[in-house]
């Protein structure tokens, strides 16, 4: 099986479930960035303060986006870069392309590049017959198995070695060990002359730095400072959230990302690029776009529930560490980004319509993301707003509705709360065998499907309580004078202002 | 002082022992636990699917319960995360209960919180000669803070061989209603989740929170597997009333 199949999260998350190699895959490598980064974290000391630092800045930057991109943009001109901005997924594309056009361009290769995930660059250049190649090792596997990414940071994650050996070896026509050296090797001779012979080398951006209008890019193969350095032109996709206000902040960025993506303390190859060619430079393109693209980000600014996604610097470190994403995988999610933030940029990019609806669900809000988080992005708290404004624009199932409607009137009543206990009790009879539910069928078969449920003991707490009190207060004893006093300070603490968190 | 019990709706109707365990352990301190009746549900399966309107009906009742408590306590990180960290968010646009909400979640403790920050006791004098292993709930755990005051309390159990839960930190795959809607994929995780927990060989699994208990605990049943599963609070009175029985109290 390649990608796991269905219309649905739920169906898709279904078919990726049995598929043993892809969980195989996916729980091996996300375990072993997730061991990387707890001992890079805690070998670097204070990660919570670096957490605290790097939230700061971003959220600082994102409040003041319109200041800084324009500080950017005038930046990057001043510098001889063409900048443009584009609305939408649609206009970025446009954009690229009339750059191709003019260049004359007949091929691009690519480092990699989310963004250029999200606007379907690919598609784009093909329809015009303009070849365009992935060099990062990862997108270039799933290139050919014509796979979109399942992870952030490691495309082909869901991919073991067999698999990956198999495709490497149709494109090299001869069979190829899985050994990942003799793989990675035949990619690198192959992707050598893509690189030698490509118009356009297009690239993703990380930061892009407000003071000097420069943009930073991290990697590990060496491939983007190809991409960036043979081909004569650059087209760099950015996302419009992607800055930080000067290479001061760059320093804190440089700390979080490598760590938390991948548990590295540094990443192989940072580059900072700051216009094309100059007179005296050894390398570089004669020419350089950056497009800019929105595709729903603005709409998250001044949104109190949302704007903070955009502090995210795209590590990955939530997606490794959610126990959702370890059991689904990255293709069971809908749109370009998977995991926990997949899960809540999507929606909110796409302007939350219905498409989007049960993405937000595929959850167990145990928060795990955001402890993993190196900008403390509330991710957890973002799926329930989401699924909020899904009920408040009435995409939820009537089954759903009127049951909520029974949780309200129970719950806002303790008389038929215990009412509804009583029924209960008395109801489940029929059910109950050795003390637990064992049923399949009903509402609840989900539950059922793999736990029983205890039975109702025959009176519930509330009901016990008068009796048990009783008995209780037998055995109260003295309270010591010491304990009568630190609960008294915490309450006059509460009063003026104190108390705990 | 009064120190009110909020038992959490499902350890009212499903696990009655548990709020008996904790009034019991807090007389032998000289606290009377108060149980104000009009208390209901915190309101998390409706809150956290979006239903907030719903979510306030429930959680009106636990505001008006606990208005005048001193302190509160739940035998859940999970209802005392829904008062701490989602109650002002709930009633921000009501200045009264905006008001309330703030003031109940000062005055709220999940319970091991309270008998360690707040009463001071670590040791509760307990003997429970079994193997135990313990599963940290995800809300607790990580919303609250809760990590060394249940590990202080168990290490003081005499008898007790106390064996650490293999990827105790992975969420069981409870969620509320994530365990009904997404059925498979909770399943998938709470199957993971048991099997963890029969590798440590413990006699019993402890936690703090009776929705991640109720799952775990369900799925060890439904393969048949003979693991007791126990909320921290009644392992702690069972451990001392063992003790209190054997020095003849
Ligand atoms: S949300 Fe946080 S953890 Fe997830 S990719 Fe973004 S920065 Fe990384």
């Amino acid at each position: 099986m390649s990608k796991p199949q269905g219309s649905n999260v739920k169906e898709r998350a279904k078919s990726a479930l049995k598929d043993e190699f892809l969980i195989d895959a996916v729980k091996f490598t996300t375990e072993k960035l997730k061991n990387g980064k707890k001992a890079a974290t805690e070998e670097h000391g204070n990660w919570e303060e670096w957490r605290e630092r790097g939230r700061l800045i971003r959220a600082h930057t994102i409040s003041h986006l319109d200041y800084y991109l324009s500080k950017f943009i005038e930046n990057a001109r001043a510098q001889g870069v063409h900048v443009h901005f584009a609305p939408e997924a649609k206009d970025a594309a446009r954009i690229a392309i009339e750059i191709a056009k003019h260049r004359g361009a007949k091929s691009v290769v690519k480092s990699k590049s989310m963004v250029s995930e999200e606007v379907h660059i690919n598609e784009a250049f093909e329809e015009l017959g303009i070849e365009s190649i992935e060099s990062d090792l990862g997108e270039y596997i799933i290139q050919l198995a014509n796979e979109p990414p399942s992870h952030i940071i490691i495309p082909a994650i869901h991919k073991n070695r067999y698999q990956i050996a198999d495709l490497l070896s149709k494109e090299a026509g001869e069979t190829l060990p899985p050994e990942t050296k003799i793989l990675a090797g035949f990619a690198r001779r192959k992707l050598r002359d893509k690189f030698l012979e490509a118009d356009i080398g297009l690239t993703g951006c990380n930061f892009g730095i407000a003071e000097t209008g420069s943009v930073v890019i991290f990697e590990n193969e060496g491939n983007a400072r190809m991409v960036s350095t043979v081909p004569k032109t650059q087209i760099t996709l950015m996302g419009m959230e992607r800055l930080i206000p000067s290479w001061d902040d760059l320093e804190v960025m440089a700390t979080l990302l490598p760590r938390s993506a991948t548990g590295q303390k540094l990443t192989v190859y940072m580059s900072g690029i700051t216009g094309p060619r100059r007179e005296h430079d050894g390398d570089g393109p004669e020419e350089m776009h950056i497009i800019i693209v929105d595709n729903g980000r603005s709409l998250q600014l001044g949104d109190p529930e949302f704007q903070e996604l955009l502090n995210c610097i795209r590590c990955g470190a939530c997606l490794n560490a959610c126990p959702v994403y370890r059991h689904i995988g990255g293709h069971s999610y809908p749109g370009t980004y998977s995991g926990p933030i997949g899960a809540v940029l999507t929606p909110a990019l796409n302007k939350n319509t219905q498409e989007w609806h049960d993405v937000a669900n595929a959850s167990s809000l145990c928060g795990a993301c955001y402890e993993a988080c190196p900008v403390k992005i509330p991710l957890h708290d973002m799926l329930v707003y989401l699924r909020n404004r899904k009920v408040e624009r009435g995409y939820t199932a009537s089954g759903e509705k009127m049951a909520m409607k029974g949780f309200k009137m129970l719950m806002g009543s303790h008389k038929l709360f215990r009412k509804a206990v009583k029924a209960g009790q008395i109801g489940q009879k029929l059910l109950v065998r050795d003390g637990y539910i064992r049923s399949q069928i009903g509402p609840l078969k989900g539950w059922t499907a793999y736990r029983h449920i205890p039975a109702l003991p025959k009176r519930s707490f509330r009901e016990q309580w008068p009796g048990l009190s009783a008995e209780i207060e037998k055995s109260i004893q003295p309270m010591s004078g010491e304990m009568e006093l630190r609960m008294e300070e915490i309450v006059q603490a509460r009063r003026k202002g104190g108390g705990h968190a | 002082m009064k120190v009110s019990l909020f038992i959490t709706c499902i350890s009212d109707a499903l696990f009655p022992p548990i709020g008996e365990a904790m009034a019991g352990l807090l007389a032998r301190y000289g606290i009377r636990l108060h149980f104000p009746e009009i208390q209901t549900c915190c309101g998390q399966p409706a809150f956290n699917s979006g239903y907030w309107d719903e979510a306030r009906a429930s959680a009106k009742t636990i505001l008006e319960a606990f208005d005048d408590s001193d302190f509160v306590i739940v035998p859940s990180g999970s209802c005392t995360g829904m008062v701490h960290h989602y109650y002002p968010k709930l009633f921000e646009n009501d200045a009264v209960l905006f008001e309330k909400s703030n003031r109940l979640k000062e005055k709220t403790y999940e319970f091991t919180q309270f008998l360690v920050q707040v009463l001071g006791v670590t040791d509760v004098g307990a003997y429970f000669p079994h193997k135990v292993t313990y599963h940290p709930s995800c809300h607790g755990s990580r919303l609250l803070g809760i990590k060394e005051e249940p590990m202080q309390l168990m290490s003081h159990v005499e008898g007790m061989e106390f064996v650490p839960l293999p990827y105790a930190e992975d969420c069981c795959g409870f969620g509320g209603t994530f365990a009904i809607k997404m059925s498979e994929i909770s399943g998938a995780m709470v199957e993971e989740k048991s099997q963890h927990v029969l590798e440590t060989e413990a006699e019993v699994l402890v936690g703090l929170d009776m929705g991640c208990l109720l799952n775990i605990g369900g799925n060890l049943k439904f393969h048949d597997k003979p693991v007791r599963v126990l909320h921290l609070a009644e392992l702690l009175y069972e451990g001392v009333k063992n003790r209190e029985q054997t020095a003849g109290v």
